[in-house]
């Protein structure tokens, strides 16, 4: 009598945990994580906006959170995960549009997405510590 | 012809009649969000100072209230088509799937609602 379809030893995606860990699995991870950082960030964005609405109380109480040193290391981690999300982003919709696939494509649009986003989180970081108080 | 199988029919499962609904609104506010957001970040590194006079007088000009609301509109959108798709990777239980599922959908309408509300308060006045 025939096994049930279900018991049969099909073949199996690799689990997370025998994944060989490399720049493709780190780079899809790491754009699910800054899009829930940025969902956060979305939170954060809102409460500005609610604190510009009710006066000029509320809205320098904000701007102390912010300028605080947990509120500045979110900020600069918001930064990262937008730039982060938006390189990548725009790497997952030449993707959609059939782009990009081969091995050495995919590695240097990952590094450019990648070290492009650090790159210009710094250099936003010196340009408003240079410009501001 | 069906690709779905005999089982699959008994058990009701199959098509849940969604196609590629959710696919195709992720892609299209994703494109919608690469000038509102960048918009967004340029107005606040270029205005002169982040005071709260300064950033009210900029968000009350027409087109800065109007992208201002659309910004949050598609940002918040967009938050909730990806939150929901890590939900339903992670939780498994039925029961606690559609709970944060829910409770995810009002908490982006809240936040979504309220920063909306908070720029056209700045834009019509108290």
């Amino acid at each position: 009598m025939p096994r049930p379809l279900s018991a049969r030893d099909r073949p199996t995606s690799p689990h997370l945990q025998i994944y060989r860990w490399q720049i493709g699995n780190s780079l899809s991870i790491l754009h699910r994580l800054t899009g829930i950082a940025l969902a956060l960030g979305l939170l954060a964005l809102c409460y500005w906006l609610m604190s510009l609405a009710g006066g000029e109380r509320t809205y320098a109480l904000a701007a102390r959170e912010f300028a605080s040193p947990l509120g500045r290391i979110s900020l600069i981690g918001w930064t990262f995960a937008f730039l982060y999300h938006l390189l990548n982003g725009v790497r997952h919709l030449f993707w959609d549009m059939g782009k990009g696939f081969e091995r050495t494509q995919r590695h240097a649009s990952g590094w450019f997405a990648a070290l492009g986003a650090v790159a210009l989180t710094v250099c936003i970081w010196v340009f408003i510590w240079r410009s501001g108080p | 012809m069906s690709l779905r199988s005999p089982m699959g029919r008994v058990l009701g499962l199959g098509s849940a009649k969604d196609g590629t609904a959710h696919w195709w609104a992720q892609r299209v506010s994703a494109v919608a969000l690469i000038p509102l957001t960048l918009w967004f970040a340029i107005s606040l590194l270029t205005l002169p100072a982040l005071d709260y006079g300064t950033v009210r007088l900029w968000l009350s000009a027409p087109l800065n209230t109007l992208l201002g609301v659309l910004l949050v509109a598609v940002l918040t959108y967009h938050s909730y088509l990806g939150i929901v798709v890590v939900i339903e990777d992670y939780v498994h239980s039925a029961g606690s799937k559609l709970l944060s599922l829910l409770l995810l959908r009002f908490l982006h309408v809240l936040v979504g609602g309220a920063g909306i509300f908070a720029i056209l308060r700045v834009a019509f006045g108290s």
